[in-house]
């Protein structure tokens, strides 16, 4: 099994240095793809699911930012410990990234062609025609009507949804191993969403890419994922497969998160559920568990350490003391 | 496009209108005239002069006539180099400023560039420190400081340049030296202190991120994806800096002798040589706005997202 593992996140920690104090964005956050896998990356906004995947990208603006330690095991090799070169070779050739706004994410002075081939000549080593002719391609897989003219508009003559359509193709124009999409629906129309994870979904099963799909919401992951990390101020604080998630959430947080999300099936004239209180400031956090001042089943353990990840099975982890030895 | 060129063309007709009259009336309201300030000269022969100049008709018909000939382009005769008319002399001083002016703002425009390029991509390292604490400088003091500083150096001190003059034929180009940078300073410093913050803006930008996804190197992400929407605010900046640099060369022509407009400018308004000063205002203005039209039209080929119809 462990040899179908394309990526490994050990221990990963992402600091930054700010005159506030020392924010801990990502603090020792585990898990593994394995090959056409798609894994959800749940959590409030500011839990560090973008900081964990620019890390993996080492694109994490520095200053102030850096990679404090862990490790990034991408096809055998520490992604943290690669020379630039090593780097570049791996970025949108192995690993892509599409990107929350996609209003934002091109370049406002560059023809979609010219941002589309750069991409793949340098990757694929085509030439410019060649190149143009696999972007029009991706651009046609991607749903985009009319590819071969539109390939030569400028950003601003695309919608949103087309834009990141747009990006979903340049992104997958190398056929990459791993695709990482961060938050790719938030920006859009709620009729656009569902049709954009669902370009995502077809296209990544066909190319045989796995997918690390970034969301704040368990709703958008429920059809789409294989397994499921959520995440809180920082760190993983559960994780397993979307059945194991859905069906049987451990940590109070999860628990929260899934009593929170709309559902269609039972008919409700109660105000939907939200988690009480505010994400905590992962400044200077002490140790305990930061969800304790939220969670309603809160102990004296939970505020003066952090709790021991419990495994409870294959890939399947949650860190609160409710569980494992910390009982 | 074209449609875009005539309109704007068309819409500066009643700025430039209105500036003349404006300025016809001002100029007037200014205590004394152009031959207030000559010794006493004999009523009749003071009638005689008015009587020429047409001064001593009423103001209005003054204008009316002042007015006809501007559309002639003529800007009619000088009261104080009576041998000269305010066309020749804008005429001979007018390609000088335009000169000093356009090498000042080519030498700011490169080396300001430079530097905040440089600035940008060394932040808060010595060399951006360094860079901008000279900007600050060059924007904080004026250039009656700098002049005469470059003066006592270079010229009287070590001997290197000429202290003043224009291209004269003994010192030929190094009349220049001076005068550029002098001129030059704050627009540098201004330009230095732009593309650093712009560039640096554009750096953290979401598209640049994806640039650096794609995996292209630092150099190629720069010099492809960050520099085109960096210098674009320094392109809507060089319309009004180019106006203000011919117009703000007043004091380096002073200091440096050097007979461009911004002399002339000096001279007619103490002397109240209106029409001298008439025809400089009309000179400036029409730079002010060709200045800005150009700017507008560059914008529009640099930025695909404007389109002028
Ligand atoms: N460039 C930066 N400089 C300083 N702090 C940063 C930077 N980028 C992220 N952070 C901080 O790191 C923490 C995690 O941010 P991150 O962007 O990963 O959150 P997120 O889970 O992706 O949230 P969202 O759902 O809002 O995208 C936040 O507290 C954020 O303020
Ligand atoms: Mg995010």
């Amino acid at each position: 099994m462990t040899d179908d593992v394309i990526l490994q996140v050990k221990d990963l920690k992402a600091y930054f240095k700010l005159d506030e104090g020392l924010l801990k964005a990502v603090d020792g956050v585990s898990f593994d793809l394995r090959k056409g896998e798609t894994l959800g990356i749940v959590g409030e906004s500011g839990s560090g699911k973008s900081v964990t995947n620019l890390a993996i990208m080492r694109l994490i603006p520095s200053p102030p930012g850096h990679i404090a330690g862990g490790e990034v095991v991408f096809m055998g090799d520490d992604i943290l410990k690669m020379s630039d070169d090593g780097i570049r070779k791996i970025r949108g050739n192995k690993i892509s990234m599409i990107f929350q706004d996609p209003m934002t994410c091109l370049n406002p002075f560059l023809k979609i062609s010219t941002q589309m081939i750069e991409t793949i000549v340098l990757h694929q080593g085509l030439d410019k025609k060649a190149a143009k002719e696999k972007a029009v391609d991706m651009l046609k897989l991607a749903g985009i009507p009319a590819p071969e003219k539109r390939i030569d508009q400028y950003p601003h003559q695309f919608s949103g949804g087309m834009r990141q359509r747009v990006m979903i193709a340049m992104a997958l124009s190398c056929e990459p191993e791993i695709l990482i999409a961060d938050e790719p629906t938030t920006a859009l129309d709620v009729t656009i969403q569902a049709q954009i994870l669902e370009l995502i979904n077809e296209l990544s099963e066909r190319l045989g890419t796995a997918v690390i799909l970034i969301t704040h919401s368990l709703g958008v992951v429920a059809g789409m994922c294989d397994s499921i990390c959520v995440m809180y101020a920082g760190r993983i604080v559960e994780r397993g497969t979307a059945d194991e998630i859905f069906s049987d959430p451990r940590h109070p947080y999860t628990q929260g998160l899934i009593k929170s999300v709309p559902r269609l099936d039972k008919v409700s004239t109660q105000r939907l559920y939200s988690i009480p209180g505010q994400p905590p400031n992962v400044i200077n956090l002490p140790d305990c568990c930061p969800f304790f001042p939220r969670c309603e089943r809160a102990m004296d353990v939970c505020k003066t350490k952090y709790p021991k990840v419990a495994e409870l099975g294959d890939k399947r982890t949650v860190a609160c003391w409710l569980y494992g030895e910390g009982k | 496009m074209s449609r875009f060129i005539v309109r704007r063309f068309l819409s500066v007709i009643p700025t430039l209108f209105i500036i003349v009259t404006l300025s016809f009336f001002l100029i007037r309201l200014a205590p004394g005239g152009p031959f207030s300030g000559e010794k006493k000269l004999p009523p009749e022969i003071m009638a005689n002069i008015m009587r020429k100049y047409h001064m001593d008709e009423p103001l209005v018909k003054q204008y009316f006539r002042y007015m006809g000939d501007v559309l002639q382009f003529d800007l009619g005769p000088s009261y104080r180099y009576k041998d000269q008319t305010v066309n020749d002399l804008i005429g001979n001083a007018f390609p000088v400023s335009v000169m000093l002016g356009t090498m000042a703002l080519g030498t700011a425009l490169l080396l300001g560039t430079i530097v905040g390029i440089t600035s940008a991509l060394k932040q808060n390292k010595w060399q951006d420190y360094a860079a901008m604490s000279v900007a600050v400088l060059g924007i904080s003091v004026p250039a009656f400081v700098v002049g005469p500083i470059l003066m006592l150096i270079f010229a009287l001190k070590l001997k290197w340049l000429p202290t003043s003059g224009w291209l004269s034929s003994r010192a030929g180009a190094l009349t220049l030296i001076m005068p550029i940078i002098t001129l030059m300073m704050p627009y540098f410093a201004y330009i230095a202190r732009m593309s650093r913050g712009s560039l640096i803006e554009v750096m953290r930008s979401d598209y640049v991120r994806t640039a650096r996804a794609k995996g292209l190197k630092e150099s190629v992400v720069i010099r492809k994806h960050v520099l085109k929407g960096a210098m674009l605010p320094i392109v809507t900046y060089l319309g009004p800096a180019f106006s203000g640099i011919i117009t703000g060369s007043v004091v380096v022509e002073q200091i440096f002798v050097i007979p461009g407009i911004g002399r002339i400018f000096v001279q007619s308004a103490l002397n109240r040589d209106y029409t001298v000063i008439m025809g400089d205002v009309i000179v400036y203005s029409i730079i002010l706005i060709a200045a800005n039209f150009v700017v507008d039209i560059l914008y529009g080929l640099l930025d695909p997202r404007i389109s002028y119809k």
